[in-house]
């Protein structure tokens, strides 16, 4: 076992992982942030999506011993100051992106790491990012619509309400 | 002006706050102290007799607790099916028991033979390989082909079932004869054999289960990912285990979607409960997403050769279809009614068709058990229809618009029994194709096919018209019919003493949005705010006893319970008011949240009335009970049936066989509708999956029974570039006539509806692009076979 340090969410915090400890699963079981899932071992459903270092990364695909001194954030530290939703977690409500939800903090950090590079991203833009990222309850229309709308884009035109 | 609260209203989810701030409560999440972790041991041969399992090395490893095999539940129930059908030949099913841990042999791929409990997961993972190394498992020729399966008497997926068939059904066998004189004399037969691809539900969360004992009580708790908490108790304490039910707690907290997938009993969870009790510490197990692919109850897989005698008008004379329908390895809780009862019932559709018949035999392989996703049986009928419609259309030379038109049963016809023992209660089914044709500018397709062509592009048009049966019911019915369990369910509407609420729901949620929407109705009901109505649902120590959420029943069946004890709520509420204000029960009103006597101002808040039944000072205590809590169990008097009209719009490219679905429009009949916001994003999502299932999905076993699509790097599961907006359209209602709400259905439509809609889109591009040649293609609908069925 070794030490790791890193800031999740601004606070500074550290464990005992193994070598093959994924960044995962330190999250989930070392720092009790099960807002993180972890949909597949493949690399493919984008459930455990979170930013390192400001990027997003699946966070099943990076070991938690090589990122010493990154910062993280994770779905528990997308909300406002107050607690309250951000305008991205409030567009999702409000154009009801998320059924289950457990795709829902993939699709949040992947989705603010798009607009973060890419302000007011066309339908097309949004669809291709969100590649990696799999929702199997809302077919991606209400998720799509979200993500436009949070880019501060009129979507009452998208397809018929 | 939209409603902004109650029934009709679009509330916005409160479920999703906790879901978007990473604040939800999955199986997987919960961390107990104390806890083991369980890894089973799975085959990796399709079909083998167990020689040997050696567990003896694996004890030893480091962090082990607890080995177990198939032995040490070879003395305990099988996971029992839940419907029995007979044959033709009035022969009863074949049920072979489904172990807790493979026995003697091992029947598909993943099928557990043992399993491992340790400290740590790894440490559970290392000695289950030891254990895999340690086991000689003699290969034995696997069975996959389902024709093969049945043709060969000497290759027996379970040694007591020769012809490895579970049953050959007949449906309605009386039918029968008459079909198969007015085929034989029709003036025109269409025939179409096709195959419905297999799928995998692949629901975001994969399975998990943790079991506790309690030494102290002899209780346990099994937190599991299930979509009928009740029914999961019933199954492994009463019939697997052994536990008296009242020493069983099950709950099924936040759950990650389900489709089907989580409705059943799996041996993972008698496993752990097993093991809890064995070493008196919570015991835990996760599935990996391979596990889930090679597990997780698959669905669909349907061979069916289907005829359509018909005049030369289009006027339908008869249908009649010969289906093999693949089972598996073993008997999924539900594997046996959804290929029958909830296949061959709707094989007239929303026609009126006078002769129809199906002929369905269920096949036992060497692949993943077999049951019920999104649908069940319903999309393999609708399928079956309206692709052999189209091809009709065809043939004939006809418009497929004017040929479903002309054989609706119209809306003067209801109630309506169809030759395959549906009673249809109301419809209204060529408003939704009148509205269909309307949203999606029918028109207008010409003028956008020319565009298209202007881009080398092929454009084409499918049309399917699709009903469906949901809120299976009633119980006497089905236990005719051969169903084990009841299908009413159960809510308990708890009013506090400050006058909010607690309602205790048989459904679950698991995507749903039952939290927000039952609250709605609840408060439209009572005139009192949503935020004072909490929904509570999935654990059973809890909730009343309810048959949980599948076939799109939660609303019209659970809703419906939860409707009635809320009337009964009322019904006490006057009781109070009328000795409170002093007046005759018969003078009692209640309107807005207050009770009020007619005609006067005389009048007590349903909050006051709330306080006074739970602090009875002024109350008529020698003829009324204290408190304000009642519960209703509802069983309905027939299913609900929902249709509708879609219509999809595809760009072919011929040079590469891709295909594009550029508009995708629905016209939905759903009854009354309680939430729009909820009903469209159940649109959404089905039509999502049917398009899944019509351009990607495939579900492929070679010939050893290797699941070759057993990750998201094979399966491919729909995309967001792979799937357009979709144009949801819920204004053609006719409310159902038997329960109180009026509602239908919604949560499967999209997956019944859409895959047709799809297909025949492709094979219209084609023809319009001159490739008339080819008349089918089987799903999912890849650019490989798209560009071989042109080049064919």
């Amino acid at each position: 076992m070794t030490k790791v340090s890193m800031t999740v969410n601004g606070r500074a915090v550290s464990g005992d992982v193994e070598g093959r400890t994924l960044l995962s699963t330190f999250l989930r079981e070392g720092l009790a942030l099960t807002g993180t899932h972890v949909g597949c071992d493949t690399s493919q459903c984008g459930a455990c999506v979170v930013h390192v270092n400001g990027a997003p990364v699946k966070s099943c695909t990076v070991f938690a011993l090589d990122l010493e001194g990154a910062t993280i954030r994770t779905i528990e530290g997308m909300a406002n100051a107050d607690g309250s939703l951000s305008p991205l977690q409030q567009a999702f409500q409000d154009h009801h992106g998320l059924q289950c939800g457990f795709c829902t903090p993939g699709m949040v950090m992947s989705s603010a790491a798009l607009l973060a590079e890419n302000p007011r991203p066309t339908p097309q833009e949004v669809r291709a990012y969100l590649d990696g990222n799999i929702c199997r309850c809302t077919g991606y229309h209400n998720i799509v619509k979200a993500v436009l709308a949070a880019s501060g884009q009129d979507v009452s035109a998208v397809a018929a309400e | 002006m939209p409603k902004d609260f109650g029934i009709g209203a679009s509330s916005k989810r409160r479920e999703d706050v906790r879901f978007l701030t990473g604040q939800g409560h999955y199986t997987d999440d919960l961390q107990l102290h104390g806890q083991a972790h369980a890894v089973f041991v799975r085959s990796n041969v399709a079909h083998g007799r167990i020689r040997s399992v050696n567990t003896a090395r694996a004890a030893t490893m480091p962090g082990v607790l607890a080995v177990f095999t198939g032995e040490d539940f070879k003395d305990v129930g099988g996971n029992p099916a839940g419907w029995l059908i007979k044959s033709r030949n009035g022969e009863a099913m074949r049920e072979p028991k489904r172990p807790v841990l493979a026995h003697g042999k091992v029947r598909h791929v993943g099928d557990a033979y043992a399993a491992v409990v340790a400290e740590t997961y790894q440490q559970a993972k290392d000695a289950a390989q030891q254990i895999a190394d340690d086991s000689v498992i003699e290969e034995l020729p696997a069975i996959i082909d389902m024709a093969a399966a049945v043709a060969d008497a000497s290759n027996r997926v379970h040694d007591e079932i020769p012809d490895n068939l579970c049953y050959d059904w007949g449906w309605i066998e009386d039918n029968r004869a008459r079909v198969d004189e007015v085929i034989k004399s029709a003036p025109h037969v269409t025939t179409l054999e096709l195959v419905n691809n297999r799928l995998v539900p692949n629901a975001m969360e994969p399975r998990a289960s943790i079991g506790e004992y309690f030494p102290g009580t002899g209780d346990y708790r099994l937190t599991t990912t299930s979509q009928n908490p009740h029914l999961t108790r019933l199954l492994v304490a009463a019939f697997v285990l052994g536990i008296p039910e009242n020493k069983l707690t099950v709950v099924a907290p936040d759950v990650g979607g389900g489709f089907g997938s989580k409705i059943y009993h799996y041996g993972e969870e008698a496993l752990v409960l097993t093991a809890a009790r064995k070493l008196k510490r919570p015991v835990r197990w996760t599935a990996e997403r391979s596990e889930s692919f090679l597990t997780d109850a698959h669905g669909r897989d349907h061979v069916t050769r289907i005829e359509l005698a018909c005049d030369k008008q289009g006027n339908f004379l008869a249908f009649r279809t010969e289906t093999m329908a693949n089972v598996g390895a073993y008997l999924s809780n539900f594997a046996t009614v959804t290929p029958t009862f909830l296949h061959g019932t709707l094989m007239a559709g929303p026609y009126k068709v006078p002769n129809v018949y199906v002929n369905v035999k269920t096949v036992f392989t060497n692949t993943a058990p077999v049951d019920a996703y999104r649908g069940a049986g319903r999309p393999e009928a609708t399928f079956s229809l309206e692709r052999v419609i189209d091809k009709m259309c065809r043939e004939l030379n006809l418009d497929p618009f004017e040929v479903r038109r002309r054989n609706f049963i119209t809306p003067d016809m209801f109630p309506y029994t169809t030759p395959v023992g549906l009673a249809y209660d109301t419809g209204n089914y060529e408003a939704t194709l009148d509205k269909v044709m309307e949203i999606a500018d029918v028109a207008g397709f010409e003028a956008r096919r020319k565009a298209s062509a202007a881009r080398g592009k092929l454009r084409g048009l499918g049309l399917s018209t699709w009903i469906e049966a949901c809120g299976i019911a009633p119980s006497h019915l089905v236990g005719v019919l051969g169903s084990r369990v009841g299908l009413y369910d159960a809510a308990t509407v708890r009013v506090n003493a400050t006058g909010n609420i607690s309602v205790m729901t048989g459904a679950h949620s698991h995507g749903q949005g039952h939290e927000t929407v039952f609250a709605q109705i609840v408060a439209e009901k009572l005139g009192i705010p949503e935020s004072s109505v909490e929904i509570v649902h999935g654990d059973t120590s809890k909730i009343p006893f309810g048959m949980g959420s599948y076939g799109s029943r939660s609303l019209a069946v659970c809703g419906v319970a939860m409707s009635k004890a809320v009337d009964k709520i009322i019904a006490k509420g006057k009781k109070i008011a009328a000795h409170m204000l002093e007046a005759s029960e018969a003078d009692i009103t209640f309107e807005a949240g207050k009770f009020s006597v007619a005609g006067t101002d005389k009048a007590k808040t349903f909050g006051e009335i709330a306080f006074s039944a739970y602090v009875p000072h002024n109350y008529p205590l020698e003829t009324l009970e204290p408190g304000l809590e009642e519960t209703a169990f509802y069983d309905p008097a027939n299913f609900t049936y929902p249709a509708g009209a879609y219509l999809c719009e595809v760009e072919v490219d011929a040079e590469t066989g891709k295909v594009d679905v550029v508009a995708f429009h629905c016209a939905d009949d759903f009854g009354n509708i309680m939430n729009p916001m909820v009903v469209e994003g159940q649109v959404h999502g089905g039509v999502g999956q049917g398009i899944g299932q019509a351009l990607c999905e495939n579900t492929f076993y070679d010939e050893n029974g290797q699941l070759l699509t057993g990750s998201y790097m094979d399966y491919a599961m729909p995309r967001a570039a792979d799937l357009p907006f979709y144009n949801v359209d819920y204004s053609c209602q006719t409310p159902c006539t038997h329960n109180p709400l009026g509602v239908k259905g919604c949560g499967e439509a999209g997956a019944i509806g859409s895959p047709p809609a799809v297909v025949n889109a492709v094979i219209d591009a084609l023809h319009r692009g001159g490739i008339t040649h080819v008349t089918h293609i089987d799903m999912p609908v890849s650019p490989n076979r798209v560009w071989s069925a042109i080049h064919g």
